[in-house]
C-alpha cells in the first residue's frame, strides 16, 4: 500500500470505485461542509474537496479535507497549480499528511481570469505533471524537491490526477495520460462522461498503450439538471461534449422534470460505463446536488460500498 | 522587439502637473517601431498635452525630442543640454529606457508615458502579438518553435490542460489559441512528436533579482574592471 487510504484499498481489491465530490462553502460555513459530507457518507469510498474551483475564493481543500477527516470520512485533497509556487505546495502537502489526508489529486486549476479574482498573479510554478513527481518523491524517497535529506516518516499519499479524454487534440490524450502515469498517478478521474462512445475510444487507446494496468482509470459523471443546461454546458465547457440525444430526452422530460430525468441518465451512464474493460471506477460531481449522489449509486446498482 | 503603449492622457498630464517646463523625451528604439513612443508619437502627445494646459489655464510649455535609443547612456549624453532646460522628462521609451534616463539624470524628475506590455512580433502595422518571456532557459528547442510558457495562459511545460475549447481556442477565450494544441499539432506534422512525450522537470526560474549579461567574450573585461575598482 503506498497510502493505506480506503480509496487505494477498494480500488487494489478489484472494487469498482466510486468516489463523491463536495465544493468548499464561498464562506467560512462549517455546517455546510458537515452537511454536503454527511450525505456522502456510505455512499462514496472518498470525497473529492475541490481547490477553490471555477478560480472563486473559497474555504480551502486542505482545511476542508481535514474537517472531512475528523469527521470520519476520506477525503481526496484537490490541489491547484495556479496559486502556490513550489515551496507553498510542499509545505502544504507535509501538512495534508499531518492532518491526516491520505489521498491528493494534481491537477493545472482553471485560470485565475475566470473567477471573481481576476486581477490575481499566476502561479504555475510547477504543472501538474511535475507537481505529481514532486509528491511521488516526496512519498517514495522521502525528500523534497532537490533535497537530499531524507523524511523520518513517510508522506503516505495516493496520487491522482484529472485526464481529459474529450478535448483537442484527441489523438494525444491517452499519451497525456501515459505522461501523468510516468510523474505519479496512481489513478485519473476523468472529465464528465455523456458521449460513451467517445469515451470507449479513448479507453480503446489507452488500452492499446496499457495504462489500464499500471493506473486506475475512475469516469467522471454529472447529472444534468435540464435541457437548457446540457446546452450551456456543451456551448462553454471546454471538455464537455453532450450528445444530441441526451439534450433531446432532457428537452421531452415533463416540465420540472427535467433533473429526475438527467438523474435516470446519469445511473444508466454508470451502468454502461462499468461494462467497459479496464474501468476501475466513476467519480460522480454533482454540484449543490451532493444530496442527490445517493440516489445515483444507489439506482446505478453500487450500494453498499465495500468495506475494506 | 519590446512592445508598449501609451497611458491614458489623464494619468500622463497628472503626473507631470505642475512643471512649468516638461521634455518629452522619444525613443528611436522598440518603442518607435511599435508606433507608441518615437519622434512622431513624442510630437503627438507633446501636442495633446499642451492642449489639456490650454484647456486648464496652465501656462506649462512643452518640447520634445527624440533620442537614437534610451537604453544607452551614450544616446542619454547627446541630449543633456535639452534636459538642462527643462523640469521634469516625459519619456516614451519602455520602463528600462525610463529607467536609464533616471538614473542619468538622478536630479530630474522622469515620468513614464508608456506602459511596457510585452517581447513580441509585428503580426500587422500596428497589431503585435507576445511571443517571449524571457524565461533565461528557452524551451522553444522542444515545443516545436512555439513558447509554452508565454503563449499558454498557465505556461504548462508538459503538455495542455484540460481547457482547450473544440475550436482550438484556449479557456480563457478572448480569442486566444491554445499553444499546446499548436505545439502537438507542429510537432505531429514534423514527426517530432516524442519531443514532447517525456516529462519535462520544473524550471529553474532564475528569479534573484534584477539579472546582469556579460556576453560571451567580454568576460576579462568586466571581470578586470571589477578587480581595479576599490
Amino acid at each position: 500500500m503506498k497510502s493505506g487510504s480506503n480509496l487505494e484499498k477498494v480500488l487494489e481489491a478489484g472494487h469498482f470505485a466510486v468516489t463523491g465530490e463536495i465544493g468548499p462553502p464561498t464562506g467560512p460555513d462549517i455546517e455546510a461542509v458537515h452537511r454536503k459530507a454527511e450525505s456522502l457518507r456510505g455512499v462514496v469510498d472518498a470525497i473529492n474537496v475541490t481547490d477553490s474551483q471555477s478560480a472563486m475564493v473559497r474555504m480551502s481543500s486542505m482545511s476542508v479535507s481535514a474537517i472531512i477527516v475528523q469527521a470520519g470520512l476520506e477525503p481526496i485533497m484537490q490541489m491547484t497549480c495556479r496559486d502556490r509556487n513550489r515551496i507553498a505546495m510542499q509545505a502544504d502537502i507535509l501538512g495534508a499528511v499531518g492532518l491526516g489526508i491520505r489521498n491528493l489529486t494534481c491537477i493545472s486549476g482553471d485560470h485565475q481570469s475566470l473567477g471573481n479574482q481576476k486581477g490575481a498573479k499566476k502561479v504555475f510554478d510547477l504543472d501538474s505533471m511535475q507537481l505529481l513527481a514532486v509528491v511521488r518523491r516526496m512519498r517514495d524517497e522521502r525528500r523534497i524537491l532537490g533535497g537530499e535529506e531524507d523524511f523520518p516518516a513517510g508522506a503516505p499519499l495516493y496520487l491522482g490526477a484529472a485526464a481529459s479524454p474529450f478535448t483537442r487534440p484527441l489523438d494525444f490524450q491517452a499519451l497525456r495520460l501515459a505522461k501523468k502515469i510516468e510523474a505519479g498517478a496512481d489513478y485519473v478521474q476523468t472529465q464528465c462522461v455523456y458521449d460513451i462512445g467517445m469515451f470507449e475510444d479513448w479507453m480503446a487507446s489507452v488500452r492499446e498503450l496499457g495504462l489500464h494496468k499500471k493506473c486506475r482509470i475512475l469516469a467522471g459523471v454529472m447529472p444534468l439538471k435540464s435541457a437548457g443546461m446540457a446546452r450551456h454546458m456543451a456551448a462553454n465547457l471546454p471538455g464537455i461534449v453532450i450528445p444530441a440525444s441526451v439534450i433531446e430526452r432532457l428537452a421531452a422530460a415533463p416540465k420540472g422534470k427535467g433533473g429526475e430525468v438527467g438523474l435516470a441518465i446519469c445511473a444508466e451512464t454508470i451502468q454502461r460505463l462499468r461494462a467497459i474493460e479496464g474501468l476501475s471506477g466513476i467519480h460522480v460531481m454533482a454540484i449543490e446536488w451532493e444530496h442527490r449522489i445517493r440516489e445515483i449509486v444507489e439506482t446505478a446498482g453500487l450500494l453498499p460500498r465495500p468495506l475494506v | 522587439m519590446i512592445k508598449a503603449t501609451r497611458k491614458p492622457l489623464e494619468e500622463i498630464s497628472s503626473s507631470v502637473k505642475g512643471y512649468g517646463r516638461i521634455l518629452v523625451l522619444g525613443c528611436g528604439g522598440c518603442t518607435s517601431v511599435c508606433l507608441a513612443g518615437g519622434q512622431r508619437e513624442s510630437l503627438e502627445l507633446a501636442d495633446d498635452l499642451a492642449q489639456v494646459a490650454r484647456a486648464g489655464g496652465s501656462t506649462q510649455h512643452q518640447s520634445s525630442a527624440t533620442v537614437e535609443r534610451q537604453c544607452n547612456p551614450v544616446f542619454l549624453a547627446e541630449i543633456s543640454g535639452r534636459i538642462a532646460d527643462c523640469d521634469c522628462v516625459l519619456s516614451t521609451a519602455c520602463g528600462a529606457g525610463v529607467q536609464n534616463l533616471s538614473d542619468a539624470f538622478p536630479a530630474l524628475p522622469v515620468f513614464p508615458a508608456l506602459d511596457t506590455l510585452f517581447i513580441g512580433v509585428d503580426i500587422d502595422v500596428g497589431l503585435y502579438e507576445e511571443r517571449c518571456r524571457h524565461c533565461a532557459s528557452c524551451m522553444l528547442a522542444y515545443t516545436g518553435g512555439i513558447c509554452p510558457v508565454t503563449r499558454c495562459a498557465k505556461s504548462l511545460f508538459n503538455g495542455p490542460c484540460g481547457g482547450t475549447r473544440v475550436d482550438g481556442g484556449c479557456e480563457v477565450g478572448e480569442g486566444k489559441s491554445c499553444a499546446w494544441l499548436e505545439i502537438h499539432d507542429r510537432l505531429k506534422a514534423q514527426g517530432r512528436l516524442d519531443s514532447i512525450l517525456s516529462l519535462r522537470p520544473p524550471m529553474d526560474w532564475v528569479d534573484r533579482g534584477p539579472a546582469t549579461l556579460v556576453q560571451v567574450g567580454y568576460e576579462g573585461r568586466y571581470t578586470a574592471a571589477k578587480v581595479a575598482a576599490p
